[in-house]
């Protein structure tokens, strides 16, 4: 099997100490990572746009301040590849759909700006399934993403570019959104770090919605102190975010050395087996990571979440919902692709019709039809009443333990082509993941060895609402027993 | 799946497509209507549970209305704006006719 996998990988955090050091430079720094995406990128497709150039100027900006003496920031010269539906002032934003093809945002997310002020150089622009639909990539307009580990095998989705950026070494860190799993499935896939953070703890603003009540955006890293640095810089209180959470967090690095000692952790047991679908080696290796957990001084035990098993339908409803609102904006008048009709009502139908692909065109059909008079109670109504008893489950559990842990994925990466031809096979990659969206909490993906297939597998950790400094803590702990 | 109610039917599918604005060929509609009743068949499961009482939870946090002092803040570029639109009149988006249109 052909695997693009670099010997080592540098941290974003070494990078940072070095570049504001003094020892190296921005620029050398970033040039060793664009040659990488040279030599690779063609064939593991992670970039929809490289921004070489405007790089390369952030870099040279970076080199200039730190001879000034300045301090630059916590990612002082470090590369991060940010998705493709996250807007940058002036570059491309395309969020892999034919509809935004030659879109430049007239302005810049929040997530993205801080990156910049904290000394971040934007290396580029991350393929992804079309406006964050699918869990494979093989979504995108513009071509799937190839799995680094093996690239007859998907990275994952739908932030998979993000994923496979890192795992190749195009990028020490990248940045994806999550909605239903779409940050965690590809890190467990690619064998990286995958973070959803607290809804409202990082700002959606400058994120093209898909479903706003369900998505996050978080980090990707080699290792857990990275996604926590990365997670710091990009979160916090966006008055432009009217669902952004005003309260501080605790700070996610000051406890991340603590171990498990005297935590309760539970295992959501109807992830460990109830649940059709989740592969006997995944589960195997999600009651490893417990074993390791208990002997590093945690109590763990299997706890239930009784309407996670209803949870797949209940996105599948909730999110689809949301999307047909929020992608009605895409109409051919004020920016993005426009194919000319007679009247308004036509040229509405030929640039959707033309512009979206089959897999956005499913889900927006689904949402109309879960949403129209006569179906509403019977789906959506009832989906949100799901939602709510899972959010008591969790409250209960919660009452009891302190996090809990759950594989990530049912399966390791699978190949291309192999989940395409029927929805439902590809919705069931979000079985473990969907939960933490509908409630807001945060979640984590740890790598966590490897199946027989020889692909990397990652274990889930859950814990309350902004209680990421816990979730991190008990991550840095199975990482480094990992190791 | 009982053959006699398909969950949903092509007559329902091509309305929907047409309330969303999408054209469907012959034989997307034929392919959609199979693939969104497989959804609908495995949502069957939620369809079914009794939740009589229980609160629909729309959103994971406790909505509060957010408002700010009415200050001029920084905006966005007019022209930077109208640049990335389809089609630009005096300053405007241009639009195909809409009066006399059929609803």
């Amino acid at each position: 099997m052909s695997s693009i996998i670099p010997a080592t990988s540098l941290t974003a955090q070494t990078i940072a100490e070095k570049v504001q050091s003094g020892e190296w430079t921005a620029l050398e720094t970033l040039e060793n990572y664009l040659t990488q995406i040279a030599k690779s990128d063609a064939e593991i497709h992670a970039f929809n746009t490289v921004l070489e150039d405007e790089a390369r100027a952030a870099a040279r900006a970076i080199d200039e301040r730190v001879a000034l003496g300045e301090d630059v920031g916590p990612l002082a010269g470090v590369p991060v590849a940010v998705k493709d539906n996250l807007c940058t002032k002036g570059m491309r934003t395309t969020a892999s759909s034919k509809i935004l093809e030659n879109w430049n945002p007239p302005y810049d997310a929040t997530v993205v700006k801080r990156l910049a002020d904290a000394g971040a150089t934007l290396i580029g622009k991350t393929n992804m399934d079309e406006f964050a639909m699918g869990s494979s990539t093989e979504n995108s307009a513009f071509g799937p993403t190839r799995n680094p580990h093996d690239l007859t095998c998907v990275p994952g989705g739908s932030s998979g570019g993000s994923a496979a950026a890192v795992a190749a070494g195009f990028s020490p860190v990248a940045i994806g959104s999550d909605t239903g799993g779409s940050i965690r499935q590809p890190a467990s896939l690619c064998g990286v770090v995958g973070v959803k953070p607290t809804y409202g703890g990082v700002s959606r603003y400058g994120l093209l919605a898909f479903a706003s009540s369900l998505d996050q955006v978080g980090p990707f890293a080699n290792t857990v102190r990275d996604a926590a640095i990365v997670h710091e810089v990009i979160g916090g209180y966006d008055p432009k975010d009217s669902t952004s959470i005003s309260e501080p967090f605790p700070s996610f690095l000051d406890a991340i050395e603590d171990g498990v000692e005297g935590l309760k952790i539970g295992i959501i047991s109807e992830l460990m087996g109830d649940i059709d679908g989740i592969s006997s080696e995944v589960i195997q290796k999600t009651r490893e990571a417990a074993t390791l957990l208990s002997k590093n001084g945690a109590l763990v035990e299997e706890v239930s979440i009784p309407a996670s098993l209803y949870c797949l339908s209940a996105y599948y409803l909730i999110a689809p919902a949301e999307a047909s609102s929020n992608l009605s904006r895409y109409d051919g008048v004020r920016y993005g692709l426009r194919v000319d009709g007679e009247t308004l009502a036509e040229m509405n139908i030929n640039t959707r019709t033309e512009g979206f692909g089959d897999e956005v065109k499913r889900r927006i059909m689904l949402g109309t039809y879960a949403l129209s008079a006569g179906y509403f109670d019977a789906y959506y109504g009832k989906a949100l009443k799901v939602r709510r008893l899972l959010a008591q489950n969790f409250d209960e559990v919660y009452s009891k333990y302190d996090a809990l842990l759950s594989p990530t994925s049912p399966c390791t990466a699978f190949k291309l082509g192999e989940k395409t031809s029927d929805p439902m096979t590809m919705y069931v990659n979000d079985v473990c993941t969907i939960p933490s969206n509908l409630v807001g909490h945060p979640a984590i993906s740890v790598p966590f060895g490897s199946g027989s297939d020889g692909m990397p597998i990652g274990v889930q950790i859950l814990a309350p609402p902004m209680q990421e400094a816990l979730m991190y803590r008990v991550a840095s702990t199975l990482e480094s027993a990992e190791k | 799946m009982s053959l006699m109610t398909e969950p949903i039917s092509e007559k329902e599918v091509a309305h929907v497509a047409y309330l969303a604005r999408l054209r469907l060929s012959d034989e997307e509609l034929q392919l959609f209507t199979k693939q969104l009743g497989a959804v609908l068949e495995h949502a069957k499961d939620v369809e079914a549970l009794q939740l009589d009482g229980v609160e629909p939870m729309s959103h994971p946090l406790p909505l509060e209305n957010v408002t700010r002092e009415d200050e001029v803040d920084e905006m966005l570029d007019r022209k930077e704006v109208l640049n990335q639109a389809p089609a630009v009149e005096d300053g405007r988006f241009q639009v195909p006719q809409i009066l006399g249109e059929q609803p």
